[in-house]
């Protein structure tokens, strides 16, 4: 059984014109000890469906799915204790903004301390203790003078190692980095990415690592899900995604990388992604697929078997042999 | 041009609702915002047509009928629906004719505390340090004041009248304006867009009138509805007081003033002038938050 | 063939900023940029990379005329430029800038934003002219002519950067600073403008100054590339150079550091300790030697300086 295990979840926003779909029927299924990217452009809905796993949507949001279940409890009809008991201790989450994430009005120590005690049953010293031992783990240098120092007293980098220090306190079972690195700088980038490998290694605990930038699920992931405008469109390991993209998006998308370009004229993707006014009516990538027929923009595509990456496309590109014989 | 240029342009999405229709949207959301809205119109609408409205001349005496009670009280008729007050006058007369006047006095205040306030402002947004500081201390010692007591001393120099009501009603207001005009220029100011202007040539007019000033309106405007009813009351609070509008104009606070010996006898010339500042001023103030939520970007839902 | 006329010298460019200095405290001095020289040639791509704190930005700000350096010489299209030139200077360097949403005035419409610059600097041209000369680099930089009446809100990212671009051209610049331009859009729009770009700087002969963290997008643009690290530029030369043979170990670290789209080709980084010194304490020697590995003693004590065969870099033992 999974740890995390999403079926078919939906997630739509009340605006003041109308309805808007930001999260549409995505599957996700990550196991203990699972390094899961889910790549996606601004407006793919990634952060939004580990928001509504962990239930930190507003209320103008409305959730449904066939299974939202997190080591087989149901996350949905928890009461707000039992989901308590669960967030943040079991499964928890870190975000982009380091310095936004932390309380600015209190100390780092008093911060990891308080998550500490809402969480686990340790004395005073001992979480004093814990607070140390993890501000090591995560590399942070001179732990016991970083500990009442304030988060503006500390750059982007620490703050993210701080973030990260009160993430893994309870040692979750899951834990969701939500774009961890975009603030922050190429070569701490590279510290907080090897730092959370690491952590992910060193305690079996299973990664979802939300991100847009491409090379940091290459370096770090080990399967990939592919979002566009609220679907998931594509899902495989990280190796055969990066070589034999299924979907056309992803295919695209990996051809407009400059690293990859062969000429000095970036391949495009024209358009822009659909947003909540002009939402298409077949296959949500139609408008500014170089595929699309007829079919696809008035048919919404079905989902390909997992030999052909679950592809959401009516056509899908590299099939191999024997599936497309089936 | 090629492939990349023109093919963008092709497949724009133009479904998005205009600015417009956006902020009537998030304006309607909010209830009390709209009923505000819709018994500030009737203000409008009654201080615009009180000539026509009115069934006597506000100043009419009828020494028949001094005091006589609201048509559904005993004793009342239906030639004075709300009564007359001890001279006599019409009270509805009377009442729409104040609203004519607390129009005025929101109005002109508004205007007047607004456009000194936003011209001080924007100039203290722009000055170098030293005059964004004497500017700003200025400002601070009017604001030490109690509001209403500096509008007293003002008026006590002035003259009682409504016009010099007005004018230390707009006088005392104004820092408002002042500080809230120069935090939005101080907060635009280091935006691209700014830089971007200079980087054009844009000389410091053009900045401060052309580039600044439209983008920070929006505050500007929630302050302005809510300074309008602020005025009202403090107009009202001074012709209490007699030191503002003078008698027989029908002003609210005026009729409120005079009537105070007969409160007790006869409720309704003290009431129904209180009934209409509170009215007024709740409908400008509940429009003015809900101006506020539609206006501010930070506070919308979505 | 001669080389031609270089349209932006800069020579040993600097900038301090005093911080501080309240009323119980002694304003202290920041280098923001310092000692900072290259020339950039019409036609070509100058790429100014390094992380933030870096001065990059600072530089940027100078070269567009907007602040004034504190040492050093600039001159732009043969001009020296100071404070009194600025203005004269004005219409031969322009800027985008990284957030489309926050450089383009929201209360103006497209047709307005980009008939600004000439309204101002070209008060012979008539309101007809303009409005002709806008809707020329509408197409040039591929936007559809009913755009002209729209605000910026009504369009995206990608759009806006391309209503920016155009906005700069309009006083037919020889310079253009390009501060960050694609680091906000999604990728599938990043493609779109940087291929814009391109074509434009064919086009029109133009100079970017191109400032970036991302080093694929200026390994795919640049023509030449100044690494800075703490408002001192530590490697400069030409691009390939540069990222094939790079000799500071900076440049290395942060080569290194870059993610490459390439799952095969996952590897060992450098990993660099430590963080950015804050630039109010710059170290006295090379300022990378507290994060350096290979650091000795004299790096500690004295500043190397930028030079060095096949080009430049400011280390005492380089790489390669």
């Amino acid at each position: 059984m999974s740890l995390l295990d999403i079926r078919n979840l939906s997630v739509d926003f009340a605006t003041s014109t109308g309805t808007f779909r930001a999260v549409d029927s995505v599957d996700l299924s990550v196991d203990a000890g699972d390094l899961h990217a889910i790549v996606g452009e601004s407006g793919s809905g990634k952060s939004v469906s580990m928001l509504a796993a962990m239930g930190l949507l507003p209320w103008t949001a409305t959730i449904t799915a066939d299974t939202l279940a997190f080591d087989g409890r149901d996350l949905r009809d928890l009461s707000p204790r039992a989901r308590r008991r669960i967030i943040g201790k079991d499964m928890s989450m870190i975000f982009q903004e380091p310095m936004s994430s932390l309380n600015p009005c209190f100390t780092v120590g008093f911060q990891i301390k308080e998550a500490l005690r809402q969480h686990l049953d340790l004395d005073r010293k001992q979480r004093h203790a814990r607070a140390i031992e993890l501000f090591e783990m995560v590399g942070i240098p001179a732990p016991e003078k970083r500990l009442s120092a304030f988060p503006h007293q500390l750059s982007g980098g620490m703050n993210q190692r701080v973030m990260i220090a009160m993430a893994i306190a309870c040692k979750p079972r899951l834990l969701i980095a939500d774009e961890p690195t975009t603030a922050l700088d190429v070569t701490i980038q590279a510290q907080i990415l090897d730092l959370l490998t690491g952590l992910q290694a060193e305690t079996g605990m299973a990664l979802i690592l939300i991100t847009h930038d491409m090379g940091v699920v290459a370096e770090t992931a080990r399967r990939v899900s592919v979002q566009y405008a609220g679907q998931k469109v594509e899902e495989q390991e990280v190796a055969s995604l990066f070589s034999d993209p299924h979907h056309p998006y992803t295919a695209a998308l990996l051809a407009a990388l400059p690293e990859r370009a062969t000429e000095r004229r970036l391949p495009t993707i024209p358009g822009v992604v659909p947003g909540q006014h002009d939402r298409p009516e077949g296959c949500l990538f139609s408008p500014r697929c170089k595929f699309a027929d007829e079919r696809c923009r008035t048919v919404p595509p079905p989902v390909q078997p997992p030999a052909i990456g679950l592809a959401r496309c009516h056509y899908p590109l590299n099939v191999p042999e024997e599936a497309d014989a089936i | 041009m090629s492939d990349a240029s023109t093919t963008i342009a092709r497949t724009v999405p133009t479904r998005r609702p205009g600015r417009l229709k956006d902020f009537w949207s998030s304006f309607r959301e909010n209830r009390g915002a709209v009923i505000g809205l819709y018994v500030f119109a009737a203000f409008v609408l009654i201080a615009i047509g009180a000539d026509i409205l009115a069934p006597y001349d506000p100043t009419a005496q009828h020494r028949a009928f001094t005091l006589v009670p609201p048509v559904w009280q005993d004793g009342g008729t239906w030639q004075f629906p709300l009564g007359t007050d001890p001279l006599g006058r019409d009270m509805l007369s009377r009442l729409l004719h104040g609203a004519r006047f607390s129009f005025f006095v929101g109005i002109v205040v508004v205007v007047v505390a607004a456009s000194g306030g936003i011209m001080i402002g924007l100039i203290a947004g722009f000055a170098p340090r030293w005059l964004d500081t004497i500017i700003m201390r200025i400002m601070d010692i009017i604001l030490a004041f109690p509001s209403l007591l500096l509008a007293l001393a003002l008026v006590a120099i002035l003259g009682p009248s409504l016009i010099n009501a007005m004018i230390a009603i707009a006088l005392v207001l104004q820092p408002h304006y002042v500080r809230l005009t120069r935090a939005s220029v101080l907060n635009e100011r280091g935006k691209d867009y700014v830089v971007s202007a200079r980087v054009a040539g844009a000389g410091l007019l053009r900045l401060m009138f052309i580039t600044v000033l439209p983008n920070c309106l929006g505050p500007i405007i929630v302050q302005a509805a809510l300074s309008f009813s602020t005025a009202i009351l403090d107009a009202a609070a001074l012709g209490f007081l007699g030191m503002g509008a003078q008698p027989p104009t029908p002003e609210w606070g005026t009729m409120l003033a005079e009537a105070r010996e007969f409160i007790l006898r006869a409720w309704w010339v003290v009431t129904l002038p209180g009934v209409a500042i509170l009215v007024t001023v709740l409908a400008i103030n509940l429009m003015g938050d809900g101006l506020r939520d539609a206006l501010d970007p930070k506070l919308k839902r979505s | 063939m001669t080389a031609p006329e270089p349209v932006l010298i800069a020579d040993a460019l600097g900038r301090d900023y005093s911080v501080g200095g309240g009323l119980f405290s002694q304003a202290q001095t920041v280098r923001a940029v310092a000692e900072t020289s290259f020339t950039l040639a019409p036609g070509r791509t100058l790429a100014v990379v390094g992380e933030s704190g870096c001065g990059k930005s600072t530089l940027a700000r100078m070269v567009t005329l907007i602040e004034e350096p504190t040492s050093g010489r600039l001159v732009i299209d043969g001009t020296e430029a100071r404070p009194e030139t600025w203005a004269s200077l004005r219409t031969s360097v322009q800027i985008v800038f990284q957030d489309p949403y926050g450089s383009l005035n929201l209360r103006q419409k497209v047709g307005t934003i980009l008939e600004e610059p000439l309204k101002i600097n070209r008060p012979e041209l008539s309101a007809r002219e303009r409005a002709e000369r806008a809707r020329a680099m509408m197409e040039l930089v591929g936007l559809r002519p009913e755009h002209y009446d729209r605000y910026p809100h009504m369009f995206s990212g990608g759009q806006r950067q391309r209503i920016a671009i155009g906005r700069a051209l309009m006083l037919e610049p020889k310079l253009l600073v390009l501060d960050e331009p694609v680091s906000a859009l999604d990728l599938s729009i990043q493609s779109q403008i940087l291929n814009l770009l391109m074509d434009l700087q064919e086009r029109l002969g133009l100079a970017y100054l191109f400032i970036s963290h991302d080093l694929s997008v200026v390994r795919h643009l640049a023509d030449d590339v100044i690494v800075m690290y703490l408002g001192r530029p530590v490697e400069t030369g030409p691009k390939d150079a540069v990222f094939s043979a790079p000799r500071h170990p900076y440049t290395k670290a942060l080569l290194s550091a870059t993610p490459s789209a390439d799952p095969q080709g996952r590897r060992e980084r450098i990993k660099l300790s430590g963080e950015l010194p804050s630039p109010l304490a710059v170290p006295p020697g090379c300022p990378f030697a507290p994060r350096c590995w290979k650091t000795q003693d004299k790096c500690r004590e004295e500043r190397p300086r930028l030079e060095g065969e096949p080009h430049p870099a400011a280390c005492f033992f380089p790489e390669n």
